[in-house]
């Protein structure tokens, strides 16, 4: 029985990764159990600068999910090469996907060259889709010229391959991947989380600080799943697939839709073991569906 | 951290809207008072933070307010059913700071943790003075037990309906080495501008993982950026800011 897929040229040793924002910089699961066992994971998304992020309160609940609306908090692109890399180096011997926000294109540009020097860093994961942070983020990823100049930018001053992390919160998913991959991406992610919101009955107003956040959890999973499917039928570049993914069943299911590898979120917060029973979980149930090579179901819902 | 299941050994009214929950199963992650467990509700997407009352061996107690559909669903579970709980959670009280006569405060439902504190104190020999600030009196809880311990124990209530009226900074004695203080984030504050001398405090957040990796949960501090759920819940006074 073989886990393993190719990534960007990269080799897995399963499919399975930690999607940004919910694993730190790694090294805090680590004391939870061997993050080796990992395909590898996407760390927290960084930006040029430090942020402190959103005012309290950030995080919510819904029926089968979340909504979180952090706002980008990190240490900086300094602080994380000067410091969280090396303390990961310690406990993960793996290339790491390092995801990046920016505020204008030389943000990105700039963070990902930085980035991009560091031997750990086996991936560019950019994100255009943080909904957020205002200026930034998400309003880079919901219109294709903005999309494709940000790409084009990171592409022009980096050297490992390059995924764009893509908004859900678009009237056509699809032409967004596509001017990505004119630009020049290497793979995509998708999806990242969709705006959303809760009011509290008690006051009467919005249950978040900054009104609206980032819904994930099961509850979008078959969102995520549709936008895969559609995404794999205009694009020939790699689609790395997230959105409530949970179990080994979702990982089949998205890499059935078109994803090469997933990423799992929502469910390392409710559990810290999450993407470590996954991967648990995979051989039995690729057993149960007769699936020999995980690389061999990679688009196979499709005609 | 650990993960584990515990069963319900004891699920029981304390006060108005008040329970007490003890859980039978492996303790052994829990380290300080003021730490905190994170359990998982049937149908309910995030965990419940929750902090210790007390931790012995092979038996954890909390108790928690009825404030919303979770805790509602908590108030009907029977005993012997298990919950899945992440144990061993935050920093908790750091003891050596107490001196001979520290003082602790709690407001409402912050008195819980305190508990567990107060018995590390005695145990210690400290002479250890206890101030809890309810609303009303039907919500009073656990004077007995502080006093059982062998503390000294004011009341208050915002009410007058019961011991001192007002909050617990209108019961503040005076002499004191130490103090910890646990309740409200008005509280905190107040605690935080009247109490005189040094102390910790320890914070309630809205958190989503409970063990640091969302960070939905932190507060700026003058050390930067903290996560209540992973550099806290408890705070030294001279890193706290306020917003």
């Amino acid at each position: 029985m073989d886990l393993s897929v190719s990534l960007c040229g990269t080799e897995l040793a399963n499919p399975v990764i930690p999607a940004s924002g919910t694993f730190g910089y790694g090294y805090e699961f680590a004391e939870y159990y061997d993050i080796d066992c990992l395909g590898t994971f996407s760390f927290k998304g960084t930006t040029r600068e430090p942020r402190f992020g959103n005012p309290q309160p950030r995080i919510a609940e819904c029926a089968g999910g979340m909504l979180n609306a952090v706002g980008l908090q990190n240490p900086g692109v300094e602080a994380v090469i000067s410091q969280e890399l090396p303390r990961l180096a310690k406990c993960f011997h793996k290339p790491v996907m390092a995801n990046v926000s920016g505020f204008s294109v030389e943000d990105y540009a700039y963070t990902c060259a930085k980035l991009d020097a560091q031997a750990q860093v086996g991936w560019l994961e950019v994100n255009i889709s943080c909904p957020n942070v205002h200026g930034g983020g998400m309003s880079f990823g919901t219109d294709p010229a903005a999309a494709a100049a940000v790409i084009r930018a990171v592409k022009a001053v980096t050297t490992k391959p390059v995924l764009a992390k893509l908004s859900p919160n678009v009237t056509d998913i699809v032409s967004i991947a596509r001017a990505c991959q004119d630009a020049g991406a290497d793979g995509l992610s998708l999806i990242n989380t969709l705006q959303a919101m809760r009011i509290d009955l008690k006051t009467r107003k919005p249950l978040l600080a900054n009104v609206t956040g980032g819904l994930s959890g099961p509850a979008v999973f078959p969102v995520a799943l549709r936008m895969v499917y559609q995404v794999y039928e205009a694009v020939s570049i790699p689609i790395v697939g997230l959105g409530g993914v949970s179990s080994a069943e979702d990982v089949l299911e998205m890499m059935l839709a078109g994803a090469t590898a997933v990423q799992a979120g929502a469910a390392n917060l409710i559990d810290p073991y999450a993407c470590r029973d996954i991967i648990a979980a995979l051989p039995g149930v690729m057993e149960k569906y007769g699936i020999q090579n995980l690389r061999d179901i990679i688009g196979g819902a499709h005609g | 951290m650990k993960k584990g299941l515990f069963t319900i050994a004891e699920n029981a009214p304390l006060a108005e809207g008040v329970y007490r929950l003890r859980l039978a199963g492996d303790a052994s992650a829990v380290t300080a008072p003021g730490q905190f467990v994170n359990i998982a509700l049937p149908g309910r997407y995030l965990r419940r933070p929750f902090s210790l009352c007390d931790a012995e061996e092979g038996m954890l107690t909390l108790i928690y307010k009825v404030v919303g559909g979770g805790t509602e669903q908590m108030a009907a579970m029977e005993p012997g059913r298990t919950l899945d709980v992440l144990t061993g959670l935050g920093n908790g009280f750091d003891l050596s700071l107490a001196g001979q006569t520290p003082l602790l405060l709690g407001g409402g439902i912050g008195s819980a943790p305190l508990y567990l504190l107060a018995k590390k104190l005695r145990a210690a020999g400290k002479t250890v003075s206890v101030v809890l600030g309810f609303n009303r009196r039907s919500e009073v809880f656990y004077e007995q037990e502080f006093r059982a311990l062998g503390c000294q124990v004011t009341v208050t209530t915002a009410d007058g309906s019961y011991g001192v009226p007002g909050f617990v900074t209108d019961g503040l004695p005076t002499g004191c080495s130490f103090y910890y203080a646990c309740g409200p984030e008005p509280m905190l504050r107040a605690v935080y501008d009247r109490a005189a001398g040094s102390g910790q405090l320890s914070f309630e957040a809205r958190m989503g993982c409970g063990f640091g990796a969302c960070v939905g949960c932190t507060r700026q501090t003058v050390g930067g950026p903290k996560r209540v759920c992973k550099d806290g819940p408890v705070f030294q006074k001279e890193e706290i800011l306020w917003t």
